[in-house]
């Protein structure tokens, strides 16, 4: 399993964000993507997760471009985004379930065992705070598996427990031949992970 | 086929937990369409003779209360996101959200139809012929509807652009919508009228979840 980035450029409303971005992944690694705030962290991962059109260059998966075969890289990746993406009227449980079955998946008891949101999983997602949110979103990642994990600051508001508990499952998932591109302002000291700072991308440029 | 009913499902769901969308649009109907006698004053000649017109925009303005909500809400809280990266094809997503909303906003407005009918003094015939014409040009609202609906998603204050995009291609089902219920009121044959509704509703439901699928594509960019 590999996934490649050959000279990426990212323009927004015709302001270049970074150009000849590259780099690569593969199974069991970690790469921490690092940026001042505009650095096109979240634009980097929206264009791995196919949402982003690359101005140019190409990503590939397995070493064939992502625009040649889509299929092929269709349900190869999970992607949170730094929105929740849960509907307030419905519980942790039946959110969760909608997304598993979306993507074709069916139990979901597992993962909100993992994310410890058992007590809350029958609660409407509306009356929960922003850590519990975050939890159930991350919680999908349990329900509906995928060898990559694309993260968009899974971290924030979350407390040193659950900033624990996600690290263990991130560890778990690398440690199985999984691979994760994570954007966080915050060091998680994670074992084994290799940077990208996007600031130094810009520079040297 | 699963994910496609699963969307649907999940769409119903969230609509009749929150309610409001059924109650806006069928009191927002309800409300439009008692105007008019009450306008008009108690001539029922004249009642009969612009009812058909009456509830078609009726049904139309109503419809497009709730159009914008097809995606919107779902852009805002990133669930656009996720649901256009699915294994379902981002047309299939388009048209089963298209499907959802039709059955929860439009559908409510056909069957309070009859009821409304009566107060604009329409003979049994006119009312069947009307419900029979909305049940087949209505899916139609929808469809075209959701090019719209996807065009203004990213922006905040869609709506009002969303209507002057949407209510011009809405004449020719409007036209024949009420041409099919003058017909039956005139004891005339309504078939050729009711067909070209059909066509028009199964050209729309080729044409219009691409349209609305590439709409979609350039706004979560």
């Amino acid at each position: 399993m590999s996934l490649t980035a050959v000279n990426l450029r990212c323009i927004r409303q015709d302001r270049v964000i970074f150009t000849d971005l590259g780099f690569s992944l593969k199974a069991g690694e970690i790469l921490w993507v690092q940026g001042k705030n505009g650095a096109g962290k979240s634009s980097l991962l929206r264009m791995i997760a196919g949402l982003l059109k690359p101005a140019s260059g190409e990503i590939q998966w397995q070493g064939t471009s992502v625009t040649e075969d889509p299929d092929g890289y269709q349900n190869q990746f999970q992607y949170i985004g730094h929105q929740e993406a849960l509907k307030p009227v419905l519980s942790a449980r039946e959110n969760l379930q909608f997304w598993a079955d979306y993507s074709g998946n069916r139990d979901v008891s597992a993962a909100l065992t993992q994310f410890e949101l058992e007590k809350i999983a029958d609660s409407p997602v509306g009356i929960m705070s922003a850590g519990q949110k975050k939890r159930t979103n991350l919680a999908r990642l349990i329900s509906s598996p995928a060898p990559l994990w694309i993260l968009d600051e899974p971290v924030s508001s979350l407390d040193t427990h659950y900033i624990n508990l996600f690290k263990q499952q991130l560890e778990k998932h690398v440690a199985v031949g999984g691979m994760a591109l994570l954007a966080t302002h915050q060091d998680l000291n994670l074992a084994g992970s290799r940077k990208l700072d996007l600031d130094t991308v810009k520079a040297s440029s | 086929m699963d994910k496609f009913i699963s969307l649907i499902a999940r769409d119903i769901r969230l609509a009749v937990r929150q309610g409001s969308a059924f109650t806006m649009t069928l009191s927002f109907f309800v409300v439009a369409v008692t105007l008019y006698p009450l306008g008009v004053g108690p001539e029922l000649n004249i009642l009969t003779r612009i009812g058909p017109g009456v509830l078609w925009v009726g049904a139309l303005l109503s419809c497009l209360l709730t159009l914008d909500r097809i995606f919107q809400a779902d852009f805002e809280d990133g669930s656009l996101d996720q649901l256009m990266l699915g294994s379902l094809p981002v047309e299939f997503m388009a048209l089963a959200k298209i499907i959802a909303h039709w059955l929860t906003s439009v559908v409510p407005l056909i069957l309070i139809t009859p009821i409304l009918a009566v107060s604009l003094n329409m003979p049994a015939d006119g009312i069947w012929a009307m419900m029979l014409a909305l049940l087949v040009g209505s899916p139609v609202l929808s469809l075209i509807g959701a090019i719209g609906a996807g065009l203004t998603v990213g922006m905040k204050r869609g709506g009002v652009l969303l209507s002057l995009l949407v209510l011009p291609l809405y004449i020719p089902v409007l036209i024949f919508g009420v041409a099919a219920v003058e017909a039956a009121i005139a004891v005339l044959p309504m078939g050729p009228h009711i067909l070209l509704l059909a066509g028009m509703s199964l050209g729309a439901l080729v044409i219009c979840p691409v349209a609305a699928a590439a709409a979609l594509r350039l706004a979560v960019e």
